[in-house]
């Protein structure tokens, strides 16, 4: 018994992660209709700036955080600007492309600098650090982290925005982009800043990902898949959604992976078949 | 000689290939109230389009305060101290009525206006500050809208159809609200397909027909029949 509640737990602690994952995905689609192929490449991106930055200043992965959020957000708007803005219009293609494109070029270019090796990122004592919940249940303090800081996370772009100017204008500029234009909001810039704060998002879930387990270039597309299927099963345009369905779908996962190792993966996609089926808006769809 | 606080001069305007506008050329000075009207697709909404630089134009065909702004761009129109209300209002859906306000005076700019004062002018609004702005009724939403225009403090706001789908004593209603508006300094520019409205309304008349401005002055001179000869073309 203890056993299958190690597993659940295990999963949830893992699902904050995959929202993670996926909160910076839906918060692209949600203000500028923009499908990010390149998600899980920028995840793996992070994961490798913090992988340097950790290793050439001597700082703890935790610590380089601090460093890698502002870079990746910096690079989000960048990117938004000179790039992705120009895909943007009434054709859902272009902007598809574009990332599709932006993907290949960030893996192989991952692949040049760094090689084909996996790669762990150290963050001390912390690792190994447990809290015994009960007899036979114990849950690791980076497992913890992880949750707390997608809750924190989730709660984080919740505030921003329901409460903030910033969030109104996201919103406003998301139903109608003319119109936002005449209440002195320069799209280009809006949706620079939403780039930015998706990257943000995408920092501190890549470095988190990077602490957890081993990476190398090649692995970012498995990662938008695990994205995209958190968001979809929480419902598209609800972030607390999509927390819930990053923890059902690495529950999923783990009881997949303990009733065989191989089945990890295949249990993540049949949860998520099964949602699709039954409940194709998903969860707890956003009702306008 | 003092300049219009608006001159459009010579003003062509284009979709694709279609030309909406032909030499269009229209003042308004600070403080008037001018109406705009004409029938379906005479180029009404094309010229407030373009006023608000919503679409491509020659910067010196429109010129705001004796600067050229044609051409845009439109996130520049509020901070230069025009607003407009959009035909068919389109609040923000996802916005609450309060929220949908103070986005239209989110670049904080002087004047008279505030959110009290918003809402001393539409009381309904206040009653209603926290819904959605989809649950408001039609003649509540073209308020909220007008009270989003206004939020910016601007110098010249400008109504497109502020009267369509509306019940005829919502209308009168809105309209009353008008003088208080220009009270403050705004001059008003209305578009307009009810002449009656328009000209109560008014004191300057531009009638277009094809893009073209097919007749101009003072509200009170115009006779019934030079009106509907520009209305129609007949």
């Amino acid at each position: 018994m203890t056993e299958w509640i190690n597993v659940v737990v295990q999963g949830v602690l893992v699902g904050g992660l995959y929202a993670m994952f996926a909160a910076g995905l839906s918060l692209i689609f949600g203000i500028m209709r923009l499908v990010n192929i390149a998600h899980g490449d920028l995840i793996v991106l992070a994961a490798y700036i913090a992988l340097v930055t950790a290793t050439t200043l001597g700082l703890n992965s935790i610590v380089a955080m601090v460093i890698v959020v502002p870079v990746m957000a910096a690079l989000g708007y960048v990117l938004q600007r000179l790039l992705l803005n120009r895909t943007l219009g009434d054709d859902l293609l272009p902007p598809l492309l574009v990332t599709f494109g932006l993907s290949v070029i960030i893996r192989n270019g991952l692949l040049e600098l760094f090689t084909a090796d996996s790669r762990r990122l150290q963050a001390g004592a912390i690792e190994v650090a447990t809290i015994p919940v009960i007899q036979g249940i114990s849950i690791g303090m980076l497992p913890l982290l992880q949750f707390t800081l997608a809750v924190v996370v989730i709660a984080g772009m919740q505030f921003v925005f329901y409460r903030t100017a910033l969030g109104r204008a996201f919103r406003a500029t998301s139903d109608d982009p003319t119109v936002a234009q005449l209440m002195g909001l320069d799209n280009r810039h809006v949706f620079a800043l939403g780039m930015a704060l998706s990257l943000a998002i995408v920092a501190i879930a890549g470095v988190l990902l990077a602490v957890r387990t081993n990476f190398d270039p090649a692995i970012g597309p498995a990662r938008l898949i695990f994205g995209f299927e958190a968001v979809i099963i929480g419902g598209l345009g609800s972030l607390w959604g999509t927390l819930c369905g990053g923890i059902l779908l690495g529950v999923a996962q783990g009881i997949g992976a303990h009733i065989d190792p191989g089945w990890q993966m295949l249990a993540g996609h049949l949860a998520f078949l099964l949602v699709l089926a039954v409940r194709p808006e998903g969860l707890f769809p956003k009702i306008h | 000689m003092s300049e219009a606080l608006l001159d459009v001069d010579g003003l062509d305007a284009f979709y694709g290939d279609f030309q909406a506008l032909f030499g269009v050329s229209m003042q308004v000075e600070a403080g008037a109230i001018v109406a705009v009207i004409g029938a379906n697709g005479a180029g009404k909404s094309t010229l407030l389009k373009s006023i608000a630089g919503l679409m491509d134009a020659r910067p010196a065909a429109i010129r705001f305060g004796g600067v050229a702004i044609g051409g845009g761009p439109a996130y520049r129109t509020t901070a230069r101290g025009i607003a407009l209300v959009p035909e068919g209002r389109r609040l923000f859906p996802s916005l609450s009525v309060e929220e949908n306000l103070l986005i239209g005076g989110q670049l904080g700019l002087p004047g008279p206006w505030t959110l009290a004062r918003i809402y001393e002018l539409f009381p309904m609004l206040a009653e209603r500050r926290t819904l959605a702005s989809t649950a408001l009724s039609g003649g509540q939403q073209q308020m909220a809208a007008i009270g989003r225009a206004l939020m910016s403090n601007p110098r010249l706001i400008l109504c497109d159809e502020i009267s369509l789908g509306l019940a005829p004593i919502v209308v009168r209603d809105i309209y009353a609200r008008l003088p208080s508006i220009v009270n403050e300094g705004a001059a008003v520019v209305i578009v307009e397909q009810d002449i009656v409205q328009a000209l109560t309304a008014s004191n300057h008349v531009y009638c277009l027909q094809e893009g073209r401005v097919a007749l101009a002055g003072v509200a009170g001179t115009l006779t019934r029949e030079a009106i509907s000869a520009a209305y129609f073309g007949v």
